[in-house]
């Protein structure tokens, strides 16, 4: 009696090795900006566990806030800087990916470096090929870089959707963070109304994000470098009169 | 994230509520969050319901379903003290909402606790989760971040606490699920019910104790680097 195979007709008749399906810790949102001659970026430090269950076959999804502490920004290089959203297991094999391309850049030892344009592409070829096997990194990107006095800073998503743009962000952040952004943000901002601006945009997710956590970092990119600040906490507002007792007027409503 | 952010879907309060009963009442708490999908659609929620003067009812699940099974009782519970001559009992409260949900029980997505104070039992807490089982607790919790309390709970409940106990047990509890379920935050609110009334509390979200692993609110990041504080890592 033949072997039978299970049915993955669309998806290739070989055995499913290794593919992320569904992602089981995430990251949230992460918000960038262009200022100056520099670039900010902020992002969460929540990494969530997606529990997936069902009651009366009704699926239900909660979101267990497992780890608070999860670096999403990291340092590519002398002159950029990656964050992800999305899976986090992916994004910590996309950085052994990129550790090994600027190793073997700096083994050149001719005095050129990988700029931001260059990982971003790097990433974009990446994660598309990957989408292309269905086995993509379950990944949103976001890369900014200054290399010899030029800013850069685009995006990839896990289908390998890419662009360049003078702020960007990933999830949530593009349905609440970017119409902040695009009437606030102008070409001259300075890094203090730069990190104001984003603050603002962390704090409204931090209100509407289901999966957002109060601890935040924010990274600088400039010529010089690269900084990570300390991670922190962003004040909230709920001293509304109507907060206090939205029932008042309407007894059983929210 | 690309998961599907699905706003389409049916308005559900997560949630975390708690009912505990303490020597002379019991204190209703729950959290404020109401989600569409991963959206928090609204942050300030107010989760604990009038049934009438002496009963609340917290409620969790579907929106819509807790909403309409509490209107439909206190409509019921309004006859009914008319009718009585005088205020209903928890237990016909609890009851009332049991029917709702048992019959009703291949539609409706919620669970409800019902708490409150009457002259002849007291403090009264009733549970009423998913189907509609009645079960009558000295404390009870539910809600999606009622699995993180379950030990909490075994841990630190007492028989025979007093109000203000009662109602520091409910605050930490609700603000520890907060910290760790999705589908709780916002402010935390109780409702303290016994023989003098019912007093309600709010306790918002920045106001509540740092868990491990939380930080000190800060206006801004600004505020740190312009202090007088250690030097950012250069990388």
């Amino acid at each position: 009696m033949a072997l039978k195979l299970p049915q993955n007709s669309l998806l290739g008749s070989q055995s499913d090795s290794q593919r992320t399906l569904y992602p089981y810790v995430t990251g949230t949102s992460v918000v960038a900006l262009k200022y100056k001659d520099r670039i900010l970026m902020a992002a969460d430090m929540g990494g969530q566990q997606l529990a997936l269950g069902s009651i009366d076959l009704k699926p239900f999804s909660y979101v267990h806030m497992r780890y608070k502490s999860v670096e999403r920004m990291k340092p590519i290089g002398k002159h950029s800087l990656l964050g992800a959203s999305g899976e986090i297991s992916d994004f910590q094999e996309i950085l052994r990916y990129l550790n090994e391309l600027i190793l073997y850049d700096n083994m050149w030892d001719d005095g050129n470096s990988l700029g931001p344009k260059e990982v971003h592409n790097y990433l974009t070829r990446v994660m598309y090929n990957r989408r292309n096997k269905f086995n993509p990194l379950w990944n949103s990107l976001v890369l900014g870089g200054v290399k010899n006095g030029n800013k850069y800073l685009g995006t990839v998503s896990m289908i390998g959707v890419n662009f360049k743009d003078n702020h960007v962000a990933t999830g949530f952040g593009n349905h609440l963070a970017q119409p902040i952004l695009r009437q606030e943000w102008h070409e001259n901002l300075s890094f203090e109304d730069g990190v104001k601006l984003l603050e603002k945009c962390m704090r409204v997710l931090l209100y509407c994000d289901r999966s957002a956590v109060n601890k935040l970092q924010i990274a600088k990119i400039t010529e010089e470098g690269v900084t990570i600040h300390q991670p922190y906490s962003l004040k909230t507002y709920w001293e509304f009169s109507t907060f206090e007792n939205p029932a008042q007027g309407a007894i059983g409503s929210w | 994230m690309d998961l599907d952010m699905n706003v389409n879907a049916p308005h559900s309060m997560g949630t975390t509520i708690i009912g505990v009963t303490y020597n002379g009442g019991v204190v209703l708490g729950a959290d404020s969050r109401t989600s569409t999908g991963m959206y928090v659609a609204n942050r300030a929620s107010d989760k604990i319901t009038q049934l009438t003067d002496n009963v609340y009812v917290c409620r969790s699940g579907s929106a819509a379903d807790s909403q309409i099974v509490s209107d439909y009782v206190r409509y019921f519970l309004h006859q009914h003290t008319i009718q009585l001559g005088q205020p209903a009992t928890v237990k016909v409260a609890a009851n009332l909402i049991r029917l709702l949900s048992y019959n009703n029980k291949n539609m409706l997505q919620t669970g409800l606790i019902v708490g409150g104070w009457d002259k002849y039992e007291g403090g009264k807490i009733y549970g009423i989760p998913l189907g509609g089982t009645l079960i009558e607790q000295p404390f009870a919790i539910g809600g999606s971040g009622s699995s993180y309390l379950y030990g909490f709970f075994d841990q630190a409940w007492k028989e025979g606490m007093t109000k203000e106990e009662a109602e520091q047990l409910v605050v930490k509890a609700v603000s520890l699920a907060i910290a760790r379920d999705g589908a709780s935050g916002g402010v935390v609110r109780t409702v303290v019910i016994n023989s003098d009334g019912v007093t309600r509390n709010f306790y918002p979200g920045d106001k509540l104790q740092l868990w491990h692993d939380e930080l000190e609110p800060q206006h801004s990041l600004l505020d740190i680097l312009n202090a007088p504080s250690p030097e950012p890592m250069n990388i």
